[in-house]
């Protein structure tokens, strides 16, 4: 009675958290693959995206969208074929 | 000017690259494939409300988890490199690749999350009918994300829709419709889903063959068979279909992809098409007298039909292409010199244009502007220092196209095949063939990927056809940082990948849950 009391009164949006917690909760192989997906997120976004794969033209100080037109217009003269 | 890049930065950025592409491809066409099968097996638990298709759509749904969990967000990283790799390149396209990137980003966050959730976690708790909803929802999202993904690259094999503007040295989209339905990305979005609808076929068939070859779960094995069958047969003839469609634009938009793929460097009418032949490694020069193709096995006329629909279309070859003079449907074709002369003139006419405007000097600014409008179809060329430079590797398309459409032809007689064994209840016992469909499984990741060596470096020396080669469009790095992320990305993709699999032939070998039905 209670169980079903409960059910009926809720808010849609607790409805809905409860189906994400129960749902994460009774996960079991789920367990194993979000812990991959954290993993591989962590490696991509803490490791390689602060470490190795820096915005090239932020690095390079060129903040302002005319730095960055400067330099990239610069870049496509200088490399052509003469 | 002329401040020349390293080559092997080209090389390793661009292998580089290629990795993290070919390793996202492992994932995107099963989740493509196996999503739909899964779809149609719980439509099918929905319309006969029979447990064993819940039992059995359950099972896939697991092994489809594995592969989105590993395979989710993979795609990122290629994001990551154009920003750090390819700046040039990333400026250069401006709005024209961040719009479809940004449409398939929120696609992808709230269409396929939201419903891979109710997927996941709603048998039982919410309605058959809203979980079924759910299911196809979850797939149809993963296929329009595939639609964006795969019109960005379309704009770079055939770049339409945008003017360059040169104040801000972007290419800007002035036609948004041009852009996400050109003929190029229509059909590539075609021939590529369902190059994934068959290698989910063949993920399914191989699966079940495994559990006939080990005796177990038979009822299972075979009513997947039956559907996988169905489905990669429908799947496989009509991506050959898309496959024709793909080699009519190629000769339209792209004719140095298939004469590379085809080895041809002096063209004909009337020209065959060549089913096998080995690459003649004596032919060193595009313009020498050595026959390209050794030992070759020719369908008559073939590719001049495949290109015009006629057989007595002009196919140019290598050598055509760059002397230039044969027939095409705005006249002669340019030589590449003279498309060489007319990049020079676009990228000196930016400079100039700049210049100008830096200056105030507004007349010269427009003669400037108006030269460079007018040679920008050309632009990429002004990078190119000898011809050479823009035949791509032919051995390599030459056997990739092969592998391809050989594997191709395979796939329509194998699932013909598993058809007739299913309904007439013949060979799905014997080894032979049970290990015939389990090997089917990896033939279709190698003829996927053989497709996109086709595509991608058929293309080279272009990041952007005529209008950006890779020595324009790299960031100026130094190669031992490429280097480094290459090797770090093939220890990451590895432990990945074995993880994958492990999780996955763990899983299969546990079976269906729960009793059959």
């Amino acid at each position: 009675m209670f169980v079903f009391s409960r059910t009926i009164m809720m808010s849609p949006i607790r409805k809905i958290i409860l189906f994400y917690t129960e749902g994460f909760r009774s996960m079991n192989l789920g367990k194993t693959l979000w812990t991959i997906i954290l993993i591989k997120l962590a490696i991509m976004f803490f490791i390689l995206r602060i470490f190795f794969f820096p915005d090239f033209l932020k690095e390079n100080n060129k903040i302002s969208p005319e730095d960055k037109q400067d330099y990239i217009s610069s870049e496509l003269i200088k490399r052509a074929n003469p | 000017m002329n401040e020349i890049i390293d080559p092997s930065l080209i090389d390793w950025s661009r292998a580089q690259f290629a990795l993290t592409a070919m390793y996202h491809w492992l994932f995107v066409p099963l989740t493509l494939g196996l999503g739909l099968i899964m779809a149609l097996m719980e439509t099918a638990y929905y319309v006969t409300g029979d447990l064993f298709w819940k039992r059995t759509v359950k099972f896939w749904m697991k092994l489809f988890g594995i592969n989105f969990a590993i395979g989710v967000a993979t795609g990122i990283i290629l994001e990551f490199e154009f920003g750090t790799n390819w700046s040039n390149y990333s400026w250069f396209v401006g709005d024209i690749f961040g719009a479809p990137l940004a449409i398939e980003g929120i696609l992808a966050f709230f269409m396929e999350s939201t419903f891979v959730a109710v997927m996941y976690f709603g048998w039982n708790k919410v309605s058959k009918k809203f979980h079924l909803a759910s299911t196809w929802l979850t797939i149809i999202g993963a296929t329009l994300s595939a639609w964006w993904i795969l019109v960005a690259n379309a704009w770079m094999q055939y770049p339409v829709g945008m003017e360059f503007n040169p104040d801000t040295v972007r290419n800007e989209m002035n036609d948004f419709m041009a852009v996400a339905f050109s003929p190029v990305a229509i059909n590539k979005f075609i021939h590529t889903v369902l190059s994934g609808w068959v290698l989910g076929a063949a993920f399914v068939a191989g699966i079940s063959f495994w559990f006939l070859l080990k005796k177990r779960e038979t009822e299972f094995a075979v009513a997947s068979l039956k559907i996988a069958a169905w489905f990669g047969l429908t799947a496989s003839v009509l991506c050959a279909i898309a496959g024709d469609g793909s080699a009519y634009n190629v000769g339209r938009v792209q004719p140095m992809k298939l004469a590379a793929m085809e080895a041809l460097y002096e063209g004909h009418t009337r020209q065959g098409l060549i089913a096998l032949g080995v690459v003649n490694p004596d032919k060193v020069a595009y313009n020498d007298s050595v026959p390209p193709v050794l030992l070759k096995l020719e369908i008559p006329n073939m590719l001049s039909w495949l290109v015009g629909r006629n057989i007595q279309t002009f196919v140019p070859g290598i050598k055509d292409i760059i002397d230039g003079g044969y027939p095409t449907t705005h006249g002669p074709a340019l030589s590449t010199a003279e498309k060489i002369k007319k990049g020079r003139i676009a990228v000196d006419a930016l400079a100039h244009y700049r210049e100008a405007v830096k200056e105030g000097n507004a007349d010269r600014a427009q003669l400037n502007r108006n030269l460079l409008k007018e040679n920008y179809p050309y632009f990429g060329y002004g990078y190119i220092n000898k011809p050479e430079e823009l035949i791509p590797n032919v051995p390599l398309n030459f056997y990739a196209f092969r592998v391809m459409v050989g594997l191709g032809s395979y796939f329509i007689l194998f699932f013909a095949l598993v058809l007739i064994a299913c309904y007439k209840n013949k060979w799905l016992s014997g080894k032979f063939f049970q290990w015939v469909g389990i090997l089917t499984i990896p033939l279709a990741y190698i003829a996927g990927e053989a497709g996109w060596i086709v595509a991608e470096s058929g293309r080279q020396p272009w990041a952007i056809q005529d209008v950006l080669p890779n020595s324009a469009a790299i960031s100026r790095l130094g190669v031992s940082s490429v280097q480094t992320t290459f090797f770090v990305f093939v220890v990451l993709f590895a432990v990945l990948l074995i993880a994958e699999i492990r999780i996955m032939l763990r899983e299969i070998k546990k079976g269906p849950e729960g009793e059959p039905v």
